[in-house]
């Protein structure tokens, strides 16, 4: 298995989705209920008969819609196609009911829409607005950026605009990302070993990172605190934090990896915690504080403190925190393809590898304490 | 009784005249201080008399002219300093003033110094603030400036100091004081000119003359520091001290560029075309070269350097060179620092920027830096340190020295980042090659394979190249036995992927498990294979990094296609090929096994039509291709 997103709209309760991958079984969605307080994980299944999945993304707007990249063979060719879908009602908001084994729990998605490529390629990923109302998506196809509208409550998807990368060679696209800051019209992509950035509304790329990494890059997240931050990460082995405004050298690397990166996500609410998944079985979390948004930590207002903390108000001169990594999460067999952090729950997160195995950790609660206060 | 009183009084009368006489310019003044002398005491006995008085008006006014006119006269630039003296010594008798007297003398001695200072400025190139301007050489050598500055001035100024105190001794108003800061700020003047002096000396030059030349000085200036110890003897010795470590840290970086210069040598002799038929340099030759001229020109250095320190010269007695000079600026400036300065600039070339599209070092470069780091820890720099200590003994209570375990660990740690940077380098060139050929083919829509993919035969013929490669520096090490049953392995997989496919499949999510669940059942007994562990000093080491790389970059690109029946088989032939021909390389060769089983794994779970050949045929497509 190789897909998992958190479900993006859903603020109450911790689930993830994972898309299998499997060529000669029916493919499947699972919904992966954790339940905090007991420690429990609840699973439910939808079927998604079309193909193998590459890439799942939820819509940030409503609950129970979906877009999947997934594969579908036809004689001797291989076409990677994405499609909106919709979850059946009951299943939105999870239930917290142990499941039985029995077939009952499978459903079905329901198609709302393909996203129409023949024209254009293989699908790459879907992106969907983030901070919207569920209507924009923007998917990357071979060489290409296309938007689309979702109209008539997502049962059509209409190509709004498009844009094409043009180059020598085979250009393909490997990931790409919406920014949340600019007023969401900005997304950076990743083509072989370059990042660009393009301007959504003109369609125009705006900055290009060239030679990002020594080898293809895998993924890109952006900083969702600070504007013009971006993390990178490839199969040299290194995550690369970059400021766009200065594209010649990166912020900072990170080697802790010892095989290709495939992962980068920042914390969604804070930004010190990056979170990274490689094919060397690791999951890596580490401690960006010098580049986040509060390399200071937790700055206190002077009147908020209590009278007893009058008495030793000394000024507390605060060092920027070192960078660290905080830890290394090695319950993997093989190779870990994704890693997501809860839309609820920030201090949670989920990590996928190649053997289907899901493993949710939390951050050390220590340092949870120590950003907080 | 009568006639000596007439002829003394004889003798008397005649002294005006005598003194006029003799006390005329350009007669011989001398003699009229005697005679005024002699006259002198007996003119004031008698001067009540009249006559006498007359006698010793008379001559006490000559006197005075004589005074006056050796006052103008030692105004004179051109007297030399004997007759200066001389005039001083008779203005003395005449009972003039000593303060005026020796500030006159002072002063007209200085200007005469000062002129022979100016002579030696005169050579050197006008003193430029800003150091930009290009200086022509100097005109004549450091020794030939060394002799001319000590016999001249520093004579001169010893012959005038010994006047000085002969002619001022125990006068009041004229005491040492005076002649001491005279000569403290004329020698500091000599001081700064010799500095400038020496600041022009370019380039390396000659040594022992450098050394001859401050061995005089130091000489002279010895002399003149005995007669007067305030004049500047810790100036002196720092003058000296600091010329001697500025030519140790001038071959401190001749050193460094020799080194490149090396350096480059030998990246243009990896790098030159090579005539077919002949073999290129072996790797230990250019190492076995490197080094030696490396050692040789320090030992040259270090023999240089001990001309500062040998035992008939002069300054070397000072405490500054016995001590100092032996431990901070010999061990520690020149042989400390540039065994240090090889460690830094060897492992520049593994964490250089080399992505940014500078030209990379060539990994046979690599290669070499890390055994030269490896060889400098296990011997050499034991060597070199004992050979210092030999020549420059250290003192027991001198300032702390680096130790040379220190340096033998920061020479380890250079050639351990060389060697895994060049395990990387190399795995990435052959990662390289697998990647495009997996990404680039059809999978869905090949044939049946009837033989090896070229591809592989690449790579293990790339594989062997480096073997070779590293065999030349690097011994074997250690391999584990070859078990019986190693190639009879490969069948295993592919029986128990079929299994699964004979059920129908159920709507059960945990079907897609059972594959999963044998694998993993598998794993738990084969060790998890760590692909960048670090790598140990030995061509086996080495080389399994480098094969666990590709592999591991096959594996990933192989669960990235859809593979259909014949495109599984192929990987099956590939995958066999590879095994036969890669095992011998590998410290382990179940690590091939486990990783290749991996690869035939995935490649089976991507498949849409898992038939996997006979295996009686895949041998034979290897044996033939």
């Amino acid at each position: 298995a190789r897909a998992l997103t958190p479900q993006t709209a859903e603020t109450d309760a911790i689930r993830f989705l994972v898309g299998t991958q499997s060529l000669r079984y029916d493919n499947q969605i699972h919904i992966i209920d954790f339940d905090d307080e007991n420690n429990i994980i609840n699973k439910n299944v939808l079927l998604h008969q079309v193909g193998e999945i590459w890439h799942i993304s939820t819509s940030p707007a409503d609950k129970g819609v979906l877009a999947t990249c997934y594969n579908k063979t036809s004689d001797s060719k291989v076409m990677t196609c994405a499609a909106v879908w919709r979850m059946p009602k009951e299943l939105e908001s999870g239930s917290h009911e142990s499941p039985d084994d029995s077939s009952s729990n499978t459903q079905t998605l329901e198609l709302l829409c393909h996203l129409d490529n023949t024209a254009h390629g293989n699908m790459a990923c879907v992106m969907w607005e983030p901070m919207g109302d569920g209507k924009k998506i923007v998917s990357l196809a071979d060489n290409n950026i296309l938007l689309w509208d979702l109209q008539e409550s997502s049962a059509k998807a209409v190509l709004s605009s498009s844009a094409a990368l043009e180059g020598k060679g085979q250009l393909k696209f490997t990931s790409g990302r919406w920014s949340p800051h600019h007023n969401c019209t900005q997304i950076a992509t990743a083509n072989d070993t370059t990042v660009r950035g393009w301007d959504m509304r003109s369609m125009r790329q705006i900055y290009c990172i060239e030679n990002a990494h020594g080898q293809l890059v895998r993924d890109l997240d952006f900083n969702p605190n600070k504007q013009y931050y971006l993390a990178s990460c490839g199969d040299d082995c290194k995550v690369k934090f970059w400021d766009t405004r200065n594209v010649t050298e990166p912020v900072k690397t990170l080697e802790e990896h010892s095989h290709w990166v495939w992962n980068v996500r920042y914390n969604h609410s804070h930004d010190q915690l990056i979170l990274t998944g490689s094919s060397d079985s690791r999951v890596i979390l580490s401690n960006m504080v010098s580049i986040s948004s509060e390399p200071f930590g937790h700055m206190v207002d002077d009147d908020e403190l209590s009278d007893q903390d009058d008495q030793h108000q000394e000024e507390k001169i605060k060092e920027p925190l070192q960078d660290s990594v905080i830890a290394t999460y090695e319950e993997h067999e093989d190779s870990v393809y994704a890693v997501e952090w809860s839309s609820a729950d920030p201090w949670l997160f989920a990590s996928l590898s190649y053997d289907g195995r899901l493993v949710i950790n939390r951050v050390p609660r220590a340092l949870k304490y120590h950003i907080l206060l | 009784g009568v006639q000596a009183l007439l002829r003394k009084l004889q003798s008397l009368v005649e002294v005006p005249g005598r003194l006029r006489r003799w006390a005329a310019p350009g007669a011989e003044p001398a003699r009229a201080l005697r005679c005024y002398a002699r006259a002198r005491a007996v003119l004031r006995h008698y001067r009540h008399l009249p006559s006498f008085r007359a006698i010793e008006d008379e001559s006490h006014a000559i006197m005075a002219d004589l005074a006056q006119h050796l006052r103008a006269r030692l105004r004179d630039d051109t007297l030399d300093p004997k007759e200066l003296t001389e005039c001083v010594e008779m203005l003395l008798q005449l009972e003039e003033p000593p303060e005026e007297l020796c500030e006159e003398f002072l002063s007209h001695a200085g200007a005469r110094l000062e002129a022979e200072l100016a002579v030696l400025e005169a050579e050197l190139p006008p003193a430029d603030p800003s150091g930009t301007a290009a200086t022509p050489p100097p005109a004549s050598d450091i020794l030939d400036f060394v002799d001319r500055g000590s016999s001249a001035f520093v004579g001169n100024l010893c012959l005038l100091a010994a006047s000085y105190r002969s002619l001022f001794e125990g006068r009041p108003g004229a005491g040492d004081g005076r002649l001491e800061a005279f000569a403290a700020a004329l020698t500091t003047r000599y001081f700064a000119l010799l500095e400038r002096r020496l600041a022009l000396e370019r380039g390396l030059g000659d040594t022992s003359l450098l050394v001859r030349a401050l061995d005089r000085f130091h000489r002279r200036l010895r002399a003149l520091l005995e007669l007067l110890p305030a004049a500047g003897a810790e100036a002196g010795a720092a003058l000296v001290a600091r010329a001697a470590r500025e030519r140790v840290d001038r071959y401190l970086r001749a050193l460094q560029t020799f080194f490149l210069g090396c350096l480059g040598d030998v990246r243009q002799a990896l790098a030159a075309p090579r005539p077919p038929g002949k073999e290129g340099p072996g790797l230990p030759d250019l190492l076995a070269t490197l080094a030696s001229s490396v050692l040789g020109q320090l030992k040259a250095v270090l023999a240089y350097v001990q001309l500062f320190t040998a035992k008939d010269v002069a300054f070397a007695s000072l405490p500054y060179f016995r001590g100092e000079f032996c431990v901070e600026a010999v061990r520690e400036g020149l042989v400390v620092a540039f065994v240090r300065w090889l460690c830094r600039t060897a492992r520049g070339f593994a964490d250089g920027p080399a992505e940014r599209g500078a030209p990379a070092a060539p990994p046979a470069l690599l290669l070499l830096l890390a055994r030269l780091c490896l060889d400098y820890e296990s011997t050499t720099i034991s060597y070199i340190l004992t050979l210092t200590d030999e020549q420059f003994p250290p003192q027991d209570t001198g300032p702390a020295v680096t130790p040379g375990p220190a340096l033998c660990a920061e020479a380890r740690g250079a050639a351990q980042r060389l060697l895994d940077h060049y395990v990387q380098v190399q795995g990435a060139a052959v990662a390289q090659m697998l990647r495009k050929s997996v990404e680039t083919r059809d999978w869905l829509g090949t044939v049946e394979p009837r033989n090896v993919r070229a591809v592989m035969k690449r790579v293990v013929e790339d594989i062997t190249a480096i073997d070779v490669q590293v065999g030349q520096l690097f011994e074997e090490g250690v391999r584990r036995a070859q078990s019986s049953d190693s190639s009879r392995r490969a069948f295993s997989v592919y029986s128990s992927s079929r299994a699964p496919g004979r059920y129908a499949p159920s709507y059960t999510p945990s079907a897609p498990m059972d594959t999963h669940l044998l694998s993993n059942i598998q794993k738990l007994f084969s060790e998890r294979i760590d692909i960048f562990s670090p790598v140990e000093f030995n061509k086996v080491s080495v080389l399994t990094g480098i094969i666990k790389i590709s592999l591991k970059t096959l594996l990933e690109c192989v669960r990235l296609r859809t593979l259909g029946r014949f495109g599984l088989q192929q990987v099956q032939v590939d995958g066999h090929y590879l095994q036969l021909y890669l095992w011998r390389f590998a410290a382990d060769e179940r690590v091939v096994q486990g990783l290749l089983d991996e690869v035939a794994a995935s490649a089976a779970h991507r498949c849409l039509d898992p038939v996997p050949m006979e295996h009686s045929v895949v041998e034979l497509i290897c044996e033939r291709g």
